[in-house]
This record gives structure tokens, C-alpha cells and sequence, in this order.
């Protein structure tokens, strides 16, 4: 399981445990003739901060796709605590407790954000067709309880004196926060980011980082990122996981990480690398 | 070259530069021109058709009053107005009008409930002043009673039809087949078609050695309803994992199968079982009513028996059996804005929403897509059901020929021309279109060949009489308006606010499953 682990790493970072929160093993995508995602074993523990990184086409997104049922994995498994997941619809997985963002971000453009929060509830509400349209206390105190929260949710994020504004008109930086809100919503126990500071200037990128610290220590939350600014992977991953072409090709620590011969290889090229060894630099 | 912030934003685009040049010239010359327009064009029309010409005077000082900013004149011009219609002896539109400006002079706060108020109101008493209103110019009389039945079951379907179009965004052209459903289901449980069988249980107004089932219709318009939906939700479980497109083709489909299978349903599927008596349709219907014991205890207000209805005068107006119908289908219209409002604000509602606004992210935020589809189709369908065993009950008769393609988009048309997603322009919409295809068209026909010569005396190959038959032309007036409508306000008369942002802005509709992954939806 863990052939591909850092070089040089001196404990295992992979132990299977009880306290993996994820755990994807062989996990292959093909489309088509092309193979997306190679072979990936992953495992995600608790509480932590997991960063997934890898070169532009690497397979991350496809990767993290395959992990809320997007796209059903060619071969491998997803096990989401202790239960396998693999091929679940998304809703079904979400309602097992993975929330996720987007690359491009995908609010619910025409919706307030308030409501945008609330559709993120709606695996975690009970209303259906028929105490809707009578409207039954449980609903109304359903509801009430609902909208506390999602305010809630909204001030976290600070975007509590917004949350009448539809989605479309709040400011880029909003709109990733009010993702994050939605996701959270869906009272996840793995939250997955997919880029999520990317289009942000560097305050706002260092404003995140210190986001997700805390939402991984004041809500005990675990996260799954895709990251492109070393910053941010550096700042406040606890394991990093480099992807290339599908495969990957290094773990362990953003330390290891940042020394591991593939991953500069991947990043600046093998000419790049051998380069910096002729020159004495690595 | 680089503009300084100073510099005005060019204008572009001949209509902008035109409003520009316009709003650039002296106030009072504006208004005099505007003003002239109007007069010649109210004179020329005058000409055409009296009444045409005052109506567009009346039109014109009614946007003038509406810009009068002080408050006293304004009211001065209202009381003006009514006083000269009231001494021309046209009392119902003094009286329309001042119902109007009572309603503009009610702050904003409580417009949102006074209007729905008012309106339920003059609906309800409609029959009563129906006869008494002036003649509008061009669409002459209001319509009758009748077709106030009419506009009220298509409203009621175009309401239904909103939940799927408008809330869920899922486009369907088979929603006669709800209609066709929920009529067959009220006929074959009130009416001779299974004359072997015999039960019976609360039908009014038939003898009891009557063969063939007869229930009472106040229970089947609801198992209409319900019937209707499960078919719905039959025919969506397959069909609601396509998208867009697909789906509309798909429900074409069933809205071409259903009316097929009613027209040759006299012999079905050659078992030489009477299912649905075929091309002669199933009549008469049992009446609705409410049975005597009923009708007595509340003396005479709940009537015994809808279609032998009543021998009572209110107000000076002989009650009819249309009027008992008119109210029962306000009843009902009522109930179903009732539910489609709750919905709306629900967490169903949300989710149909969401899924119209963007399908994968509704579906990684935990909405099960094929279940909230399925909920929106089977509550459209339930209304659609309602509707149609109403309608049959009304006409005490169905015929395959009432069930064809052209009534699904003419539903269609009323929902995009009202405003899909807004319940009040749905309602507007449905109303005029319904009251164009049962009455407008034909009085507006009659209008043309009277007062214009050159339409009333004109040949059409194929027509013995000269003249046009306007309602001849229905589908192509139809998808005139609609391409009108697309054209300059494709949101719809009133539409939602999101779905005008929707249809200026686009949404995201990038497909959600890859192939394999398809079928294996829970």
C-alpha cells in the first residue's frame, strides 16, 4: 500500500486504521483510451489536513471526482468509514458525511446566499412533499433550527451581514467562502477542498490558511485539499500526496515532499533536475 | 485610445442612440409630441372603431396619470376620469377603475395582500356582474361564465406544469397525458363504461339499479390526482435520468402514446376489453354534488346536484350551474396555488431549484437528483390529474380528441408567456391564453371582419364566406405570441426574478454521469 511512500521518510505515514477517515485503494479511471487516474492507494486519517498536489493534468480533480460519486472509479475501491461507498450516487455519499467545493466555483448562482447554505442541509433535513404543504410544527421548528444554522455557518465564514445576497453578486472571495459555508452545511466529517485559494491575492490566500486550520481544530473537521500555491500546502497540511500523470509518486510531509527527487522532477523536469545535482544545488 | 474616466460612456446600438438623442430634448416638447402621437393615433383608430379610439385615449391618460408625481392632481385626475366614464353611462368600467386606483393608493406593504384579496374577491363575484361589464374594444364582451371554467382548469394545469417547468426546470411536453389521465380515471368511476359491474358509493343524482360503477367525484377527483401521479412517477423513473433535451422528447413521447391508446382503447390491445369506448369518448359523467342530506342541512348553499343546478336567486342573478362550477374551480385553483406556494419555500422547493440552477453541485450537496425530479413530476402530474377529472366532470364527458400534442404546448405557451417560476404571471398567462383559444379569438375574428374591409371582404381559397377565421389560425397566433415574447422579454410577463437572471445569464449544465455510471443511480 504504500510503495509510493516519501523517500527518506523515517515513520510510516500510511498506517490503516481505525482512524483513517477514507481509505481508496487501486483506485483506476479510464476515459476512453486514457488513463486518468493510475493505480492510486489513499488513505485519509482523522483530523488532519491532507493536501493533494500534482502538475496540471495530474488527475487530481478526476481523483477527487471518484471520492463523492461523481465518476464511478474504473477499478478500486472508496471506503468512507468503514463502509464501501464505491459507485454510490454523490447525494449518497454526501450523506455519509464527505462535503466538498469546486474548482469552478459552482454556487447556486441565482439564490441568496442563505438559501445556497440550506440546500447544503437538505441530506440533514427531514421536510418531504406532504408536512411541507401543511406546514407542521416539526417543519416550522425544522426550518427555524435550519436557517439558525445556516446563519451560523454564514457568520463563521463572515459572511453573516450577506447572507440575503444572491450568489453571483458577492465578490470572488465570498464566493469561495459561501462554498465552503454550503459544504460545511452538509455537516461533513471530510471536507473536500478543490482549489480553493486559487484566483485569491496572497492576503486572502493567507487569510485561507488559517481558515482551514481552524476548521480542522475548532470543528475537528478532517480536509482533503487540491492546492496549487506552495504556501498554502506548506502552511497548514499535516501530509501532502503528489500526483503525476495519474500515478502517485510521493508522501509524507511537506518537508519530505518539497525534497523528493520525483515531485521536482514532476514539477521542473528530469533536464531541470539533473541540472541542479550537476550544479551541486540539491 | 484610452477614454479618461470623465468622458460619458458611448453609446452604441441604434435603439440606445435614438433613446439618447430623445431624452436629450426639452421637456415640454417631448411631451407634446408624445402627446400628439397618441391623439392621432387614438383619432385614427377612432375611425376604425369608436370605442378602439376612446380606449386609447382612456390607455394614454392612464400612463400620464401614472406619472403625475404630486398626489393631490393625481387623485384630481382619478376622480376625473371615473366622473367622465360614469356620466357616459359606462358604470362597471367607472367602477373597474376605481377598484384599480383603490388598490395603487394601498401602500406596498399591504399591496401583497390586498391584491391577491381583491382579485380572489371579483373572481368569486364574477358571475354575478359578468353580464353588466362594458365591451372591451377589439376583444368585445368579457367571457362567460363557461369559459371562466375553462381559464380556471387550465390555470390550475399551468400552475401544475409551473412545479416541473418552472420550480425543477425539467421541460415537459407530454403533460396532456396527466390531463387525458385524470379525465379517464373520473370517467370510468362515474359513468356507464363498465355497465357488468355495479357499485356504488356517494354518486348524486343517479338511481340506484344504475349499472356500472359510480363513486362519488368529490372522492375521485383526489384518485385522480393520485392515479395521475403515480403515472407520473412511472413514466419518470426512466425517463428523468436524461437531461434537457432528451427529456422533452422522451416526454413527448407519452404525451402522443396516452391519447392513442384512449382513442383505441375500445378494443384493448385486441383483448376486446372496452377500456376507454374508443374515438366516442365516455358520457355522460355523474354529476358532482353534494347529495341531499347535505344540501339540506346547509339549506340549499352546498347544492345536492351540480348539473340540475339551482333554483335559487342571489342578488338579483338566477344561479346557473356554470356559476357552482366557477366556484368549486376557484376552490380548487385556490388550493393548488396553496400547495404549489408552500412548496416553493420548502426544502423540496430549494432542492428543485438547485438541481435547475446547477445539477452536479445540487447533487454533491446531498439533493438525491432522480427522487427530487420524481417528487416534481408526480406533484405536477397530481394538479394535472385534478384538472382533468374536473373538466370532465364539468363537460360530464371525455373524448380522445380533447388529449392532443397541441394542449400540451398550448399549457406550455401559458407557463413561458406568464413567467416560468412565478405563480402570478403563470396564472396571468394561462388566464389570457385560455380566454383567447375558448372566446377571445373568435370575438377578435368578428372584430377584424366587421370594422376592417379589407379583412371582411376578402376570399380565402378553401372558406365559402368572405372574411378570416381568426380561430382557424389559433396554433400560428399562438406561436406568434410566444415568439414575440421570446424575443423581447424571454423571462415572461411576470417572471421570477431567478429566472430572469437565469435566461440573461445562462447556467452552468455541464453533464453530471459519465455513461457507465449512468444507470446505477439509487
Amino acid at each position: 500500500m504504500s510503495e509510493a511512500t516519501g523517500a527518506g521518510s523515517t515513520e510510516p505515514v500510511i498506517t490503516p486504521s481505525d482512524g483513517d477517515i477514507l481509505v481508496a485503494s487501486g483506485i483506476r479511471k479510464e476515459f476512453g483510451g486514457l488513463v486518468a487516474v493510475n493505480n492510486v492507494d489513499f488513505t485519509v486519517p482523522r483530523g488532519k489536513v491532507i493536501s493533494l498536489i500534482g502538475p496540471n493534468g495530474a488527475g487530481k480533480t478526476t481523483f477527487f471526482n471518484m471520492l463523492t460519486g461523481v465518476y464511478k472509479p474504473t477499478a478500486g475501491r472508496v471506503v468512507l468509514l468503514g463502509e464501501d461507498v464505491t459507485g454510490k450516487p454523490p447525494h449518497a455519499i454526501t450523506a455519509r458525511g464527505i462535503g466538498r467545493t469546486f474548482q469552478n466555483i459552482r454556487l447556486f448562482q441565482n439564490m441568496t446566499a442563505l438559501e445556497n447554505v440550506l440546500v447544503g442541509m437538505h441530506a440533514r433535513l427531514k421536510a418531504n412533499l406532504f408536512n411541507s404543504i401543511l406546514r407542521t410544527p416539526g417543519v416550522k421548528r425544522e426550518e427555524k433550527a435550519a436557517r439558525e444554522r445556516a446563519m451560523e455557518l454564514l457568520e463563521y465564514t463572515g459572511l453573516q451581514r450577506k447572507w440575503q445576497t444572491t450568489a453571483k453578486n458577492l465578490p470572488y472571495g465570498d464566493q469561495r467562502r459561501l462554498e465552503v459555508a454550503r459544504a460545511l452545511a452538509t455537516e461533513p466529517q471530510l471536507l473536500l477542498l478543490d482549489e480553493p485559494t486559487a484566483g485569491m491575492n496572497p492576503q486572502e490566500s493567507a487569510e485561507f490558511t488559517a481558515f482551514v486550520g481552524h476548521v480542522r481544530d475548532e470543528r475537528g473537521l478532517t480536509v482533503l485539499m487540491i492546492e496549487h500555491d506552495m504556501r498554502v500546502v506548506m502552511g497548514v497540511s499535516d501530509r501532502v500526496s503528489v500526483l503525476d500523470y495519474g500515478e502517485k509518486i510521493a508522501e509524507g510531509t511537506p518537508r519530505e515532499v518539497q525534497q523528493h527527487e520525483r515531485v521536482i522532477e514532476a514539477y521542473l523536469g528530469k533536464a531541470a533536475v539533473e541540472d541542479m545535482k550537476r550544479q551541486g544545488l540539491s | 485610445m484610452t477614454a479618461s474616466l470623465a468622458d460619458p460612456p458611448e453609446v452604441v446600438g441604434i435603439r440606445n442612440v435614438l433613446r439618447a438623442r430623445w431624452k436629450a430634448l426639452p421637456f415640454w416638447y417631448r411631451v407634446a409630441v408624445t402627446v400628439g402621437i397618441e391623439l392621432l393615433v387614438a383619432i385614427g383608430l377612432f375611425f376604425v372603431d369608436r370605442s378602439l379610439g376612446y380606449a386609447v385615449a382612456t390607455a394614454a391618460a392612464l400612463m400620464w396619470l401614472r406619472r403625475v408625481p404630486r398626489l393631490p392632481w393625481r387623485l384630481a385626475g382619478e376622480l376625473v376620469l371615473i366622473s367622465i366614464f360614469l356620466f357616459a353611462g359606462v358604470r362597471s368600467l367607472a367602477a373597474a377603475l376605481a377598484i384599480a386606483f383603490a388598490v395603487f393608493w394601498v401602500p406596498p406593504r399591504y399591496r401583497t395582500w390586498v391584491l391577491p384579496v381583491v382579485a380572489i374577491t371579483l373572481a368569486v363575484l364574477y358571475p354575478f356582474y359578468a353580464a353588466k361589464m362594458f365591451v372591451i374594444p377589439v376583444f368585445g364582451v368579457w367571457p362567460d361564465v363557461a369559459t371562466g371554467v375553462y381559464m380556471l382548469v387550465f390555470i390550475m394545469m399551468a400552475v401544475g406544469l409551473n412545479i416541473v417547468v418552472g420550480y425543477a426546470g425539467l421541460l415537459d411536453l407530454g403533460y396532456v397525458a396527466f390531463y387525458a389521465m385524470g379525465a379517464y380515471t373520473a370517467a370510468w368511476f362515474s359513468s356507464l363504461q363498465f355497465p357488468t359491474h355495479l357499485f356504488h358509493f356517494g354518486a348524486v343524482g343517479i338511481t340506484p339499479d344504475l349499472p356500472g360503477i359510480h363513486i362519488s367525484l368529490w372522492l375521485l377527483l383526489p384518485l385522480a390526482g393520485v392515479v395521475t401521479a403515480l403515472a407520473g412517477i412511472i413514466i419518470g423513473l426512466p425517463t428523468l435520468r436524461l437531461r434537457g433535451d432528451y427529456l422533452a422528447i422522451v416526454t413527448l413521447g407519452f404525451g402522443e402514446i396516452l391519447p392513442q391508446i384512449a382513442r383505441n382503447g375500445d378494443n384493448f390491445f385486441g383483448t376486446g376489453f372496452n377500456l376507454t369506448n374508443g374515438p366516442n369518448g365516455i358520457t355522460p359523467l355523474d354529476s358532482l354534488g353534494f347529495g341531499h342530506g347535505i344540501s339540506n342541512a346547509t339549506h340549499g348553499f352546498l347544492p345536492s346536484n351540480y348539473l340540475q343546478c339551482c333554483n335559487a336567486s342571489v342578488l338579483g342573478h338566477q344561479i346557473q350551474s356554470t356559476d357552482v362550477f366557477f366556484w368549486t374551480a376557484i376552490v380548487l385553483l385556490l388550493i393548488t396555488v396553496f400547495c404549489s406556494l408552500r412548496l416553493q419555500y420548502s426544502r423540496l422547493g430549494r432542492a428543485w431549484i438547485a438541481i435547475r440552477e446547477d445539477e452536479t453541485a445540487a447533487a454533491a450537496m446531498g439533493v438525491p437528483l432522480m427522487r427530487t425530479k420524481t417528487w416534481a413530476y408526480a406533484t405536477g402530474a397530481f394538479f394535472g390529474g385534478v384538472a382533468g377529472a374536473y373538466y370532465a366532470s364539468f363537460k360530464s364527458a371525455t373524448f380522445p380528441g380533447d388529449f392532443y400534442f397541441n394542449i400540451s404546448v398550448f399549457i406550455l405557451c401559458m407557463v413561458i408567456l406568464g413567467g416560468m417560476g412565478n405563480i402570478w404571471g403563470v396564472i396571468v398567462g394561462a388566464a389570457f391564453l385560455a380566454y383567447l383559444n375558448q372566446e377571445g379569438l373568435a370575438n377578435t375574428g368578428q372584430w377584424l371582419n366587421s370594422n376592417i374591409k379589407v379583412i371582411g371582404n376578402m376570399h380565402l381559397p378553401g372558406s365559402d364566406t368572405p372574411g378570416l377565421d381568426v380561430p382557424l389560425f389559433a396554433s400560428g397566433i399562438y406561436g406568434a405570441i410566444i415568439l414575440v415574447v421570446m424575443l423581447f422579454r424571454p423571462e415572461g410577463l411576470i417572471p421570477s426574478k431567478r429566472v430572469a437572471a437565469e435566461m440573461h445569464e445562462g447556467v452552468h449544465d455541464d453533464p453530471l454521469y459519465d455513461a457507465q455510471h449512468a444507470g446505477s443511480e439509487t
